[in-house]
């Protein structure tokens, strides 16, 4: 007698889901829990992603707003090691060139302390530089003024004293509301401004700043050159010969702005780590869902009995198991991904930031819970398969 | 003709000494019989239910299943002839507790690749076959053990299988839920089905039109002879 085979077993293809969810449904409480290992792994790289990226936006916005086009001038060292000095007129000389739009040059006034009262130890420094300054200073860093006022061609005149941002936080001084005098080498200066933070010269942040005629100092020990900003780099290169004609090797020149986007660079270093700490977050989280899914599989060996009885082949009950591990990494990651969301946007309004989740996250994360959840539903998955349809359907 | 036929059938488990479970079970099962295979426990009739519903394979001797030969056949097909051409009653009912006792009847047809709302309209014909109809959106917890046989037996025969297998199916079931149980068999088997009972229960045998005696893994008595 000639007879078909029975057309094979077969699902419909809406029914993956169905099959995969049918575990998860009647155990929600282990799923929830087991999901939750994923979700924190995940979470924890949203979020690293999320506030790396929230700061480093901050900071470029920074670096935008403050322009690249500043450049630092200061004197190095002779054939001899010595130090050298830059030249009186090197701000002149550095003014002639065209694609130079602004020069200002300052120089610390050494061994002259500053100190909010005469009664404080002379060595009680605080860290804080006296440098006389010119006028344009201000204007050439783009800083602003928070309290009072900028030097002036009277105040430099006179013991008028600008005190940097952090200067000011040392020194404890707050506001200009009532006239506020400081001690400077012995004798008393008026503060007549406080400067806001300047990101571009933290070394003026430190300062307190004089005016030239004061000082009676000589030559400058640091010049701020801003530069047309579409000729930076070829700016930067004939700085040195500019500041000093005679001895270009002994001058330095460096553009503070680096600094700022090494600083966002670094922070990416960070991020690795942290990112590093998220993966093995993950990976705990994976072997968790591994540990559920074998339990599971031992647990519904009936489940698998009766499955094989109704005409699933061994690779239908490897891909139920498979598809529900992997729908319970992925709501793991979904709600990984939402909760990492959630805590870049909370730090990000906690600290002004703009909050900023990249999509590469976001895709990362789900694929990685994907990828985890494969991996850790592969050996479960392979055993249902292989149960064998008797032994399953023993009693126990 | 001829739903079932085993020739000569060995069944041994591999041990030291290897466990001969089968030795050399000859048996026919015609279509729109009923019987009753009976033994004591450790007798092979569970041993020989399995190779019958092709869940174990035989170590010697020839399975046809609707005329064609299990042994030539890989686990794809094995799994089909299950899908399509056989119904399981279990003493255990093995009911799954996360869904509905419409959704566990039409898992009887779960792997024909039919989409969800004709299983479900199949399943819901069988259900009222059984006297069920009215139980449709419970949950296996919430049933008797007698209605949640009669919801195995709907599984069983969703898809019109050609062979019911029926394993101690009122062994978890109190003498009156049995009796009745057993009563819908009878009637199934009345309008046409094919069914074999396995049970150690010679009462449950002795109303069945065929017996099948099985001792140490043979055949000792076929009422048929």
């Amino acid at each position: 007698m000639i007879t078909t085979v029975p057309a094979p077993s077969r699902v419909h293809a809406a029914e993956l889901f169905r099959l995969g969810s049918v575990g998860l449904r009647t155990r929600r409480l282990r799923a929830s829990l087991s999901g939750l290992g994923v979700a924190i792994g995940i979470a924890a790289m949203v979020a690293v992603l999320g506030v790396s990226s929230s700061s480093s936006a901050n900071l470029l916005a920074q670096l935008d707003q403050l322009g690249t086009n500043l450049l630092t001038v200061t004197p190095g060292n002779t054939f001899l090691g010595e130090s050298a000095t830059l030249p009186h007129e090197a701000p002149a000389t550095i003014g002639r060139l065209d694609s130079v739009q602004g020069v200002s040059s300052t120089a610390s006034i050494a061994n002259v302390t500053v100190r909010r009262t005469d009664q404080v130890p002379v060595s009680n420094t605080n860290g804080i530089i006296l440098r006389w300054a010119d006028l344009s200073l201000l204007a050439t860093l783009q800083g602003s003024v928070y309290r009072g006022q900028w030097l002036n061609p009277a105040s430099e005149r006179f013991p008028a004293v600008v005190l940097g941002w952090v200067t000011a936080q040392r020194l404890g001084i707050v506001d200009l509301d009532q006239p506020t005098q400081v001690d400077v080498g012995g004798r008393w200066y008026t503060v007549v401004g406080l400067l806001r933070s300047m990101p571009l010269a933290p070394e003026i942040d430190r300062s307190a700043l004089i005016g030239l005629p004061v000082a009676q100092s000589d030559s400058p020990d640091t010049v701020y050159v801003r530069a047309d900003p579409n000729h930076v780099l070829p700016t930067l290169n004939v700085l040195p010969a500019a500041a000093n004609p005679e001895h270009p090797e002994q001058v330095n020149v460096s553009r503070p702005s680096d600094a700022l986007a090494a600083r966002a660079a670094a922070q990416g270093t960070f991020t690795s780590l942290f990112l590093g700490l998220g993966a093995v977050a993950l990976l705990v989280g994976g072997v968790g869902i591994a540990n559920v899914m074998v339990i599971s599989v031992l647990e519904r060996r009936s489940e698998i009995g009766l499955r094989r009885a109704l005409g699933a082949t061994r690779l239908l009950v490897g891909v139920q198991f498979l598809s529900e591990s992997l729908l319970l990494s992925l709501l793991g990651g979904a709600g990984g991904v939402a909760l990492g969301a959630a805590a870049t946007w909370v730090y990000a309004q906690v600290n002004a930031l703009p909050a900023v989740v990249p999509a590469v996250a976001v895709g990362g994360g789900l694929g990685a819970a994907l990828v985890v959840g494969a991996i850790a539903g592969l050996y479960p998955a392979n055993r249902a398969a292989r149960l064998s349809p008797t032994e399953a359907l023993r009693t126990v | 003709m001829n739903v079932l036929e085993l020739v000569d059938v060995v069944k041994r488990y591999p041990g030291d000494p290897p466990v001969e479970a089968l030795r050399g079970v000859s048996l026919a099962v015609r279509e729109g019989e009923m019987l009753a295979i009976v033994g004591r426990s450790g007798s092979g009739k569970s041993t020989l239910l399995h190779i019958m519903g092709t869940l174990d394979t035989a170590s010697e001797g020839t399975v046809r299943i609707a005329g064609f030969d299990t042994s030539t056949l890989g686990d794809r097909q094995l799994s089909a002839v299950r899908a399509r051409r056989i119904g399981f009653v279990f003493q255990q009912f093995f009911l799954l507790d996360g869904m509905s006792v419409l959704d566990n009847a039409a898992n009887g047809l779960l792997y024909s690749g039919l989409p969800l709302h004709e299983r479900r309209a199949t399943a819901r014909r069988a259900l009222e076959r059984v006297g069920l109809g009215h139980r449709l959106r419970h949950v296996p917890a919430q049933l008797s053990g007698g209605e949640r046989q009669r919801v195995a037996i709907a599984r069983a025969v969703v898809h019109r299988p050609a062979l019911i297998l029926a394993d101690e199916p009122t062994g978890n079931l109190d003498s009156a839920s049995g009796a009745s149980l057993l009563g819908l068999l009878h009637e199934l088997h009345a309008e046409g089905a094919t069914i074999a009972v396995i049970t150690h229960d010679r009462e449950v045998a002795a109303a069945t039109p065929r017996q099948v005696l099985i001792e140490d893994g043979r055949i000792v008595a076929d009422s048929a002879w």
